[in-house]
C-alpha cells in the first residue's frame, strides 16, 4: 500500500547563508495492507521528517513515496488534495481546526468533504467521540479551548471517521489516560484488521510492541555525508 | 411678433437640436446628448422642453401648453406667453386643436392623434440614476441591457410597501429595448404610452438629454409576475364633470376636512360640462371652487 | 482508488490561466503568472502589498485587462468575449468578495434587494420567489430572517460581509473571487466567516480564488497556494506544504516573520 523508494530530502535555508541541510538519503520502506510500521530512531533522527513527506507535507527531493498508485514525491497538489481525502489519513501531534466549529463537525468534516450525508457522519463521528470519553455535552463546543488530552482524541476521531486505507499515526497515544489509550490502540487494532496499512510513530512501548508488525530505525536513512 | 429670431432659439442651435430628435425618434428611447442652451428661464421651469418645442415649431402650428394638466397654471402661462411672443404662433388649450402640446407631468385625456406632437419636461432623464449614481455606469448597464437594478427598486418598494408605490415617473421599457423614465407623469398615464398615434419627445435641459418615442412605439411598464403593473388613481368622480376615467387631483376646501376630487386636465373637465356633463359639486359658476 | 482516478482524470481545467502579464508602464504589474483552477479547489494568492496579487486578481476577473497571455474560462477564451458576455459571466458563473463589503453591496438598498439583485439581473420576475431566495441566503450566511428589510448600513461589519457573499453566491456562480475578505474583520468574526466559507465551498464545489496577506486565512481554506512576489510567482504548490516547507528564499522569510500565537 505504501513504498518508499530511495528517498531524500535536504532542506535549504536561504536567508541563513543559504546553508543546505541535507537530512534523508536513500530511504526505503514497504507497507502492507492490514500490516503497522513503528519508526523508530532519536529524537532529531527524522521520523517526523519521514512521515511529512508521505503526507505531502514536505517535498521530496529525490526518490518515490508511492500510496496507492500515487507517487506523493511527484504528484500535482489536486492528486495529493485527492489521496488525502479518499485514501490517507493523518493524526498529527496538533490539531488545527477553524475557531468556533463544533468537535462533533470537526470529526465529521472528513466525511461531509467526501459527500457523506450530514445525518450519518455526524453520527459516525458521536460515535467515535463517545468511544473516545469526549463527553456529550463539550460535542457543540469548539476544541480550541479543550485539554491537551481532550484536543489529542478530537484528533484522533477526526482521523479515524473515514476508513482511509493507509494512515499515518504521529503519538497517537501521547498525553493519554490508560482507558483512552486502550481505545486507540483497539482503533488501531481494527483498522489494521479491515486492511489499512498504517505508518507510526510511537514513542510509548508497550503500544508500539502492541500494535507494530515490524519496527524501522530511520537513523538508517541518515546521509553518511553529513554525519 | 419681436425683435427675436423665430422661436428665440437661433437657427444652428434649432438644427442641432433638430438632429438629436431625430436620433431619439431613430433610436426610441436612447437618451441622445445635447448642447443645451441656456434659456431665459430657471432650470426646472422646463428649459429642456421648451427647447424642443423651438426645434419643433412651425409658424403654422397651434400650440398647448400645460403643467400638471392645467392650462392656467403659471409654468404653463408664462411659457405659452414665451412662444406667443418670440414665434407668434396660435396657442389653444383645446387638445384636438393643438399640433404642439408641451407638458409638464401630465398626458392629456383626450387621446392623441397622429401629426401631434407632445413635448415632455424632463427633470431627470436617467431612470438607474437613484440606484447608481455613475453616469458612465449608467451608460454602460444601457448598452449591455443590464436592468436588473431597476427591478431592485421596484422590489424595495414592494418590501416597503406591500405594493409596488412608485406612483409617477414609473419606469417603461420601450420597444424590448431601453428602459426609459417617462418624466413624472402619474403612473396612471403610462398606459397612454404605448402605441400612441403622437410623436412623443421628451427633453431635459439641465442634464442635456433628448429621447423620444415615435407613433405607435410600444412601450411596457415594468412590473413583477406576482404584482403586475397597475395604473391607479384617486377611487373618485370628478366633481365638476363627473368624468369617472380620468386623473384626479385632491383639492381641500376649507379646514375642516372638506376636500373635492378634480379632473388635473382642466381642459378635458371644462369640454366635458361644456357638454352638458355634471359632478357632485358643480356649481354654475365653477371658477369659485376651482 | 478508482474515484481518486476519476476525479484526476476526467475533470478538465475550469480555469486555465496561461502567461498573464500585465504592465504600468515601465513598472511590472504581474508577470508571466499560469496556473489551472480545477471545480471545487481553492487557490490562495499570498504575497506582501504591492506583490501583483491584487493586479493578478483583477485581471482574472476582468476588471482590468491583461497586456498578454491566456485565460480560458470553461474552455472559452475571456479575453476574446464581447463586454456583454464577459459581464454576463460576472453575474452568472462568477463572483467577486470585495475586501470592503461597501465596495460590494447596494448601501442603499435593503438585504433582501441585494440578494435579490443578481438573480431579477438574470431575469427572475417573480418578487415571491425572489424573496423567498433571499430569505434562504440570508439564512445560510447566517442573518436573522427578520433583517431581510433592513439596509446594510446598519448591520456590523461581519454581518455587511456576509451578505455580500450571500449577494455573490446566490445565483450559484461555479468561480468566486475574493480580495481579502477576512480584512478588516475582528478575529473572532474572522473565524466565523472562514467557517461559512468552508462549509459553502464544500457544499456547493465552487471553485475559489482568493487574495490575502493573511497566512492563517489560506491555511485554512486553501488547498493551493501560489506565493507572489514583485509581480512574479516564486512558488506554487500544496499550501500546508508550501507553509510548512518553503522552497523560495522569500517564502521562507514569509512563512518565518508571521507572529506566533
Amino acid at each position: 500500500m505504501i513504498r518508499i523508494e530511495n528517498l531524500s530530502k535536504s532542506f535549504t535555508l536561504h536567508n541563513q547563508g543559504s546553508a543546505v541541510i541535507p537530512v534523508m538519503a536513500g530511504a526505503h520502506l514497504t507497507i502492507q495492507p492490514g500490516e503497522c510500521v513503528g519508526l523508530t530512531g532519536q529524537s532529531g533522527s527524522g521520523k517526523s521528517t519521514l512521515m511529512r513527506m508521505v503526507w505531502g507535507n514536505y517535498l521530496a527531493a529525490g526518490g518515490s513515496i508511492m500510496v496507492g498508485d500515487t507517487d506523493v514525491a511527484k504528484a500535482e497538489p489536486r492528486q495529493i488534495i485527492a489521496l488525502r481525502r479518499e485514501t490517507l489519513g493523518y493524526v498529527s501531534q496538533f490539531l488545527r481546526v477553524v475557531p468556533r466549529v463544533p468537535t462533533l463537525d470537526v470529526v465529521a468534516e472528513p466525511l461531509l468533504a467526501l459527500g457523506t450525508p450530514v445525518a450519518e457522519a455526524r453520527e459516525r463521528a458521536a460515535d467515535l467521540l463517545q468511544r473516545l470519553n469526549i463527553p456529550e455535552r463539550l460535542w457543540p463546543l469548539s476544541p480550541t479551548t479543550f485539554s491537551g488530552g481532550e484536543q489529542q482524541r478530537v484528533n484522533i476521531a477526526r482521523g479515524f471517521a473515514h476508513p482511509y486505507p493507509a494512515l499515518l499515526l504521529d503519538e497517537p497515544t501521547a498525553s493519554l489516560d490508560a482507558a483512552n489509550r486502550e481505545v486507540v490502540l483497539t482503533l488501531i487494532e481494527e483498522a489494521k484488521a479491515r486492511g489499512a496499512a498504517i505508518l507510526g510513530i510511537f514513542h510509548d512501548e508497550g503500544a508500539r510492541a502492541r500494535v507494530c508488525d515490524r519496527l524501522v530505525d530511520v537513523t538508517g536513512f541518515t546521509p553518511k555525508a553529513a554525519a | 411678433m419681436s425683435d427675436y429670431n423665430f422661436a428665440y432659439l437661433d437657427e444652428q442651435t434649432k438644427r442641432m437640436i433638430r438632429r438629436a430628435i431625430l436620433k431619439g425618434i431613430a433610436v426610441p428611447g436612447y437618451q441622445v446628448p445635447f448642447a443645451s442652451r441656456e434659456m431665459p428661464m430657471p432650470y426646472g421651469w422646463g428649459t429642456g422642453g421648451v427647447q424642443v418645442t423651438a426645434a419643433c415649431l412651425t409658424p403654422d402650428d397651434t400650440l398647448k401648453v400645460i403643467d400638471q394638466g392645467a392650462d392656467d397654471t403659471t409654468n404653463a402661462v408664462s411659457i405659452r406667453r414665451f412662444f406667443q411672443r418670440t414665434a407668434g404662433v396660435a396657442t389653444t388649450e383645446a387638445t384636438e386643436e393643438a399640433t404642439i402640446i408641451q407638458t409638464r407631468h401630465r398626458i392629456p385625456e383626450t387621446p392623441l392623434t397622429e401629426g401631434q406632437i407632445l413635448v415632455y419636461q424632463v427633470p431627470i432623464p436617467e431612470p438607474l440614476r437613484f440606484l447608481e449614481p455613475r453616469e458612465t455606469e449608467t451608460r454602460k448597464m444601457h448598452e449591455l441591457e443590464e436592468y436588473g437594478l431597476m427591478h431592485v427598486k421596484l422590489y424595495e418598494d414592494i418590501a416597503r410597501h406591500g405594493q409596488i408605490a412608485t406612483s409617477y415617473a414609473y419606469p417603461v421599457k420601450v420597444e424590448g429595448r431601453y428602459v426609459m423614465d417617462p418624466s413624472p407623469i402619474p403612473k396612471f398615464d403610462n398606459p397612454k404610452l404605448t402605441a400612441n398615434p403622437a410623436i412623443q419627445l421628451f427633453g431635459a435641459g439641465r442634464e442635456q438629454r433628448i429621447y423620444a418615442l415615435p407613433p405607435y412605439t410600444e412601450v411596457v411598464s415594468l412590473d413583477f409576475d406576482d404584482h403586475p403593473f397597475q395604473a391607479s388613481k384617486a377611487a373618485h368622480d370628478c366633481d365638476l364633470c363627473g368624468a369617472k376615467d380620468s386623473y384626479l387631483d385632491e383639492v381641500i376646501t376649507d379646514d375642516a376636512g372638506g376636500r373635492m376630487f378634480v379632473c388635473s386636465d382642466t381642459e378635458y373637465c371644462t369640454s366635458r360640462r361644456a357638454a352638458g356633463h355634471k359632478g357632485r359639486l358643480w356649481a354654475p359658476e365653477p371658477e369659485g371652487v376651482a | 482508488m478508482t474515484l481518486m482516478e476519476k476525479m484526476t482524470a476526467t475533470t478538465q481545467p475550469l480555469l486555465k490561466v496561461d502567461g498573464l502579464t500585465k504592465r504600468y508602464g515601465p513598472r511590472i504589474g504581474c508577470l508571466d503568472v499560469s496556473f489551472d483552477l480545477y471545480p471545487g479547489e481553492v487557490l490562495g494568492i499570498v504575497g506582501e502589498s504591492g506583490s501583483g496579487k491584487s493586479t493578478l486578481l483583477s485581471c482574472l476577473a476582468g476588471h482590468q485587462r491583461a497586456d498578454l497571455g491566456r485565460i480560458a474560462y470553461d474552455g472559452r477564451d475571456v479575453l476574446a468575449m464581447s463586454e456583454t458576455e464577459r459581464r454576463r459571466l460576472g453575474r452568472t458563473d462568477w463572483a467577486y468578495v470585495h475586501q470592503n463589503p461597501r465596495d460590494g453591496l447596494r448601501m442603499g438598498v435593503s438585504a433582501g434587494g441585494n440578494v435579490g439583485e443578481r438573480l431579477m439581473a438574470v431575469g427572475a420576475r417573480h418578487y415571491g420567489e425572489i424573496r423567498g431566495k433571499a430569505q434562504d441566503w440570508l439564512g445560510r450566511v447566517e442573518i436573522a430572517g427578520d433583517r431581510i428589510d433592513d439596509r446594510p448600513s446598519a448591520f456590523s461589519g461581519g454581518m455587511q460581509q456576509r451578505l455580500q457573499i450571500a449577494r455573490n453566491l446566490v445565483t450559484s456562480p461555479r468561480l468566486v473571487f475574493m480580495d481579502e475578505p477576512t480584512g478588516g474583520l475582528d478575529v473572532s468574526v474572522q473565524a466565523r466567516l472562514l467557517d461559512l466559507l468552508r462549509g459553502l465551498v464544500r457544499d456547493l464545489g465552487l471553485s475559489v480564488i482568493i487574495v490575502t496577506h493573511d497566512l492563517a486565512v489560506v491555511r485554512l481554506l486553501a488547498h493551493r497556494l501560489m506565493v507572489m512576489k514583485s509581480g512574479r510567482v516564486v512558488e506554487q504548490g500544496l499550501t500546508d506544504q508550501v507553509l510548512d516547507d518553503p522552497q523560495h528564499a522569500y517564502t521562507q522569510l514569509l512563512v518565518s516573520s508571521v507572529l506566533q500565537v
